[in-house]
């Protein structure tokens, strides 16, 4: 694989100090990037220097400091249109993360344009904050909330799918990617069966934006979330993608400064796009925190990024095959760096404990994904989670690990 | 913390907690059952229903179903034969007993524990305390006739 050879993992996983660390005696091996990934020198840095030569209230101040801090605040907005390939900045949308984003656009569009009886259309796979924000809307306006199944593979079932878009769906929010098997849906695909309805589209990019190269213009959805976190960049920082004539039509979400342009007692008139949905001061380390991750992914080239990861699901994958009774959950043909399963008689927190004392980081549980551990008949499963600069020695080092899972059981 | 991963393990998964594990003890509906309580884990969705038939003030029996991790399952197979036939006092005291061994607060508390000793390893790994303690909360709600679901969060 000619990308994957000049991907440098060893030049890589010396930008990040933490993996030089060790845990419990033992050189970090870190396969939770699902969960939330690592951070490189850069974006630390990038925190420090806005802390130590810029920090400033953005937006306000006509001073010297203020205009720098905007500038790198602003600054990240292009390189999240770049990242996502949008038509225009002011699609660009500061959130918590992507959860806030989707919590955004059920509290913002949904209560604009929703009404009792419409449908919202979901899959199996979702993670709950795909489900739970319309759920609340449902008990608030007497939405209905429909599920598209899914196959024993993992995958989502397109038929199915395509039989729940009705006359009363509304809204269409599904993942790019599951982080609880690994799944990438069919997004363009989708979007084209919605957009035939003329119903509007929420990708939840949560899990595909660290793994594969999103083009929302290509995918043509309308609203698509991310995490900052899941990127490489810091916690507590998210974009929500939006095309500009639906941010147009939507009511603010909060209320507060920053999101106005006058406000007297009688009478608010409220910002432009994408400012009328970022009341108050921002997570303004977190964005220019963020803007470094850009920077960095850009620089591994998500191209090389998806290949990378790809030799490695592909390693991954059948090394775990060679592990006695294990399974794996979520086989899909087309799938991210996320590898679920579960280990016969053995409880992945159990899996997971014995895997921590060698210095493996997974994840076990439900994933936040619970109708999806129903679907497949278990209450957890141990999940290993791929990020740049992961090596198939560290997946060698997992089967190692689960090997001696089996010992511990007398398997 | 555990400069000795290896024996940390071996501490954790005894001999003892692992055949519990594996072959529960007084698993299954109990008839005649007086008292019931659930528990649930939502870390890593481990539930267990446990049923209690009393005599006067005394645990005549208990028994308990539901599936969850090695620790969990097998706490709450040696609790079972731990209280049965002894006052409801008695298996509170040893609650405490318990709860101290496995939470690395109680020197000495071993020696009276018998058999339940085993889940000293327990204290090495703060987030396995609720996988040792669900089915103890669960008798204890269940004692206390609070019927209905108790949560480890």
């Amino acid at each position: 694989m000619g990308t994957a050879t000049a991907f440098d993992v060893r030049k890589i996983r010396s930008d990040f100090p933490i993996l030089s660390r060790k845990v419990r005696g033992k050189p970090l091996v870190y396969l939770d990037n699902a969960a939330t990934t690592q951070k490189p020198q850069a974006v630390l840095d990038a925190i420090r220097k806005y802390y130590e030569t810029e920090n400033s209230n953005i937006h306000r101040g006509v001073h010297y400091l203020s205009e720098l801090a905007t500038k790198s605040y602003e600054a990240v907005r292009l390189k999240a249109r770049a990242f996502l390939n949008a038509a225009d900045a002011r699609e660009v949308v500061f959130v918590r993360g992507a959860t806030e984003g989707i919590n955004l656009v059920a509290a913002s569009w949904g209560r604009a344009f929703l009404k009792a009886g419409d449908e919202v259309l979901i899959t199996g796979m979702e993670h709950h904050s795909n489900i739970v924000p319309w759920q609340m809307l449902r008990d608030d306006r007497g939405i209905v909330l429909t599920v598209a199944p899914i196959a024993d593979d993992g995958s989502l079932i397109l038929g199915e799918f395509e039989k729940r878009i009705t006359s009363k769906t509304k809204l269409v929010s599904v993942a790019h990617v599951s982080n609880a098997l690994g799944t990438i849906n069919p997004v363009k695909r989708i979007v084209e069966m919605a957009h035939a309805k003329e119903i509007p589209v929420l990708v939840d990019g949560a899990q595909a934006a660290p793994h594969l190269r999103v083009d929302v213009q290509d995918l043509g959805c309308d609203f698509y979330v991310l995490s900052g976190h899941k990127i490489y960049g810091p916690t507590g920082v998210g974009v929500l993608y939006g095309k500009a004539e639906r941010l147009e039509a939507m009511p603010p979400y909060q209320g507060g400064g920053e999101m106005i342009l006058s406000v007297t007692f009688e009478k608010t008139v409220y910002n432009r796009i994408p400012h009328k949905f970022e009341a108050g001061t921002p997570n303004i380390e977190g964005v220019v925190g963020l803007g470094a991750a850009f920077d960095y992914l850009t620089g591994l080239g998500m191209s090389a990024v998806a290949a990378h990861e790809e030799e490695l699901l592909d390693h991954g994958t059948k090394a775990l095959f060679g592990v006695p009774g294990l399974k794996i959950i979520g086989t899909a043909r087309e799938k991210a760096g996320v590898i679920s399963f579960v280990m016969e008689g053995i409880h992945p927190h159990d899996i997971g404990t014995i895997l921590d004392q060698a210095g493996i980081a997974i994840r076990t549980g439900h994933h936040c994904a619970q109708p999806v551990m129903d679907r497949f008949g278990v209450p957890a499963t141990a999940r290993a989670s791929l990020g740049v600069y992961n090596t198939t020695e560290d997946l060698d080092a997992l089967v190692a690990g689960l090997r001696r899972v089996g010992e511990v059981f007398g398997k | 913390m555990n400069d000795d991963p290896i024996g940390a393990l071996d501490d954790l998964y005894q001999e003892v907690i692992l055949d519990h594990y594996r072959k529960p003890r007084n698993f299954g509906p109990l008839p005649g059952a007086d008292r019931s309580a659930e528990g649930h884990n939502p870390l890593c969705g481990d539930r267990i229903a446990l049923q209690v038939r009393m005599k006067g003030d005394v645990i005549d029996d208990v028994r308990f179903q539901g599936k969850g991790c090695a620790i969990s399952t097998a706490s709450a197979s040696m609790m079972t034969e731990a209280v049965k036939g002894k006052p409801r006092a008695e298996a509170e005291a040893l609650f405490q007993k318990f709860h101290s061994l496995v939470t690395g607060g109680g020197n000495g508390a071993a020696s009276d524990l018998g058999k339940l000793a085993a889940f000293g390893g327990v204290s090495e790994f703060p987030v396995r305390v609720k996988c040792a303690s669900l089915a103890w909360h669960t008798l204890k709600a269940a004692l206390e006739g609070s019927d209905g679901t108790i949560s480890t969060e």
